[in-house]
């Protein structure tokens, strides 16, 4: 998330709680509260809040949908390995 | 953090690989390529393949940057760093990729060559600031998402009149990628013919939009659907590619509509354009040389082109013979086909492309799924085993 603009084309940015100085260069319409996708040091677009929760709701009808059989036929697991 | 934490659900991720069960046909043998390399580590990391039907595989892609990068255009780069007294600065992934004859940029620099890890091209920018009475050359690679910032150096310094400072362009397209995949079917005895939709990529979409993969909608009959670099992401994609299967469309939709729009970063866009044009043939490792499908400097720039300024020229250089990233990058072979694959080519010491970055699908394989590939037997506990209480 941006929480400052330091100049023109730099910004300060809050990654779960470490800051970094990022371009904005590619983006100069993000405001502070915005979230970025930042690679090799740019945001190279803005996050859709709206579109986010959009695509989670997709998600949460489909656990509504599921029924008992369909998760047991799901094992695995979904930890990221350290 | 917020946005991510919620795109790596457990419990959820298993309610969308059962609706991939439920719906998959059984007697259908399903075949799909994940493009981007950032989603062959995610799909490997998470553990992703666990929760697929068997009847349902995913096919690495040449997505990843420093993968299909040749070892003639490393070559180039060593022996630059080697010869002229010059500060080459490239991303960390780049420096292990193995060049002719054993050799590495990180093994240049032991030699005593000036070659520095840089996490931007801004930075290679700087030290070009900092160190004005010596030439500084930033080797570039990647896809869409990291020529923008490639551009944005070579614009800044020509306004500044920067003089000390050159770019070595490696940049490539996407788009000619799939399409080589997509053309080489033949080739390949029809093995990725087989390929019956992509997983399109997260960030490289974020800048050039959905609306380029409409022509392999069209063309060549394959659903493509962009997915973002999370778990759930991954596994919803899959979900979307097999509706689109079972009933016989081939469109292209997103799934990371949170970043991707159909026309992508309209500014980053016009920052390529006026700084690169498409260079006539290039060769990628594993595709080979394929018309317009990477980038170089515009003639307007050619004061910051490192290969005009040094009067670089590329030869090509065959892989090592041993090493299959050729055919895993083309998705013909997987990593475990490859004979020296974890025993003479590992992460710690790569031979072939594949195995230098986590993107790289031989990593990705190496680290997270090897362990797969053998049969485990649970142990019978004996008498022996019994700790007294």
């Amino acid at each position: 998330m941006l929480v400052e603009r330091l100049s023109d084309d730099q910004g300060l940015i809050d990654l779960g709680g470490i800051r970094k100085s990022v371009s904005l260069a590619l983006v100069p319409e993000a405001v502070v509260g915005d979230y970025v996708i930042v690679h090799v040091g740019h945001a190279i677009g803005l996050l859709d809040p709206e579109e986010a929760q959009h695509t989670l709701a997709i998600f949460a009808e489909l656990e509504r949908s599921a029924d008992n059989t369909d998760a047991a036929v799901a094992r695995g697991r979904l930890v990221p390995a350290p | 953090m917020k946005y991510i934490d919620e795109f790596r659900d457990g419990a959820l991720a298993r309610q969308i690989a059962a609706r991939i069960s439920a719906e998959a046909d059984p007697l259908h043998s399903y075949r799909f390529m994940e493009f981007c390399g950032g989603h062959t580590h995610a799909i490997s990391r998470y553990g992703v393949l666990d929760l697929l039907p068997p009847n349902l595989r995913m096919i690495h892609g040449p997505g990843c940057p420093v993968c299909v990068l040749p070892i003639g255009r490393l070559d180039m780069a060593i022996d630059l760093a080697l010869r002229q007294p010059i500060t080459l600065c490239t991303y960390g992934d780049t420096l292990r990729v193995p060049a002719s004859e054993g050799a590495s940029l990180l093994k240049a620099k032991a030699r005593g060559a000036d070659i520095r890890m840089v996490y931007s091209a801004a930075d290679a920018l700087e030290l070009a600031r900092q160190q004005p009475e010596r030439e500084v050359v930033f080797f570039a690679i990647g896809f869409e998402t990291t020529t923008p910032p490639t551009a944005l150096v070579l614009d800044q310094a020509e306004r500044t009149g920067l003089r000390n400072f050159s770019v070595m362009c490696n940049h490539v397209l996407t788009p000619p990628a799939i399409r080589a995949i997509l053309d080489g079917a033949h080739a390949d005895e029809g093995a990725t013919a087989e390929i019956e939709g992509f997983v399109g990529p997260a960030h490289v979409s974020i800048v050039i939009g959905s609306e380029p993969y409409a022509r392999f909608a069209r063309d060549y009959r394959k659903p493509v659907v962009i997915a973002g670099f999370e778990p759930l992401d991954v596994l919803q994609a899959i979900l979307m590619l097999v509706r689109q299967v079972n009933q016989g469309r081939a469109e292209v939709e997103n799934e990371f509509t949170r970043a991707v729009t159909p026309t992508g970063n309209l500014r980053a866009q016009a920052l390529m354009e006026q700084v690169f044009e498409l260079r006539p043939s290039f060769e990628w490792r594993g595709l080979g040389s394929l018309a317009h499908s990477a980038l170089q400097i515009r003639p307007r720039y050619s004061a910051y082109d490192a290969e005009q300024r040094y009067g670089l020229q590329y030869r090509s250089v065959a892989d090592n013979k041993a090493c299959e990233c050729g055919a895993i990058l083309r998705g013909v072979k997987e990593p475990r086909e490859c004979k020296i694959f974890g025993t003479v080519c590992t992460p710690e010491n790569p031979i072939g492309s594949c195995m230098v970055s986590s993107e790289g699908a031989c990593a990705a394989h190496y680290t997270y799924g090897r362990f797969r590939d053998i049969p485990i037997v649970a142990a019978v506990p004996t008498q022996a085993d019994e700790v007294p209480a």
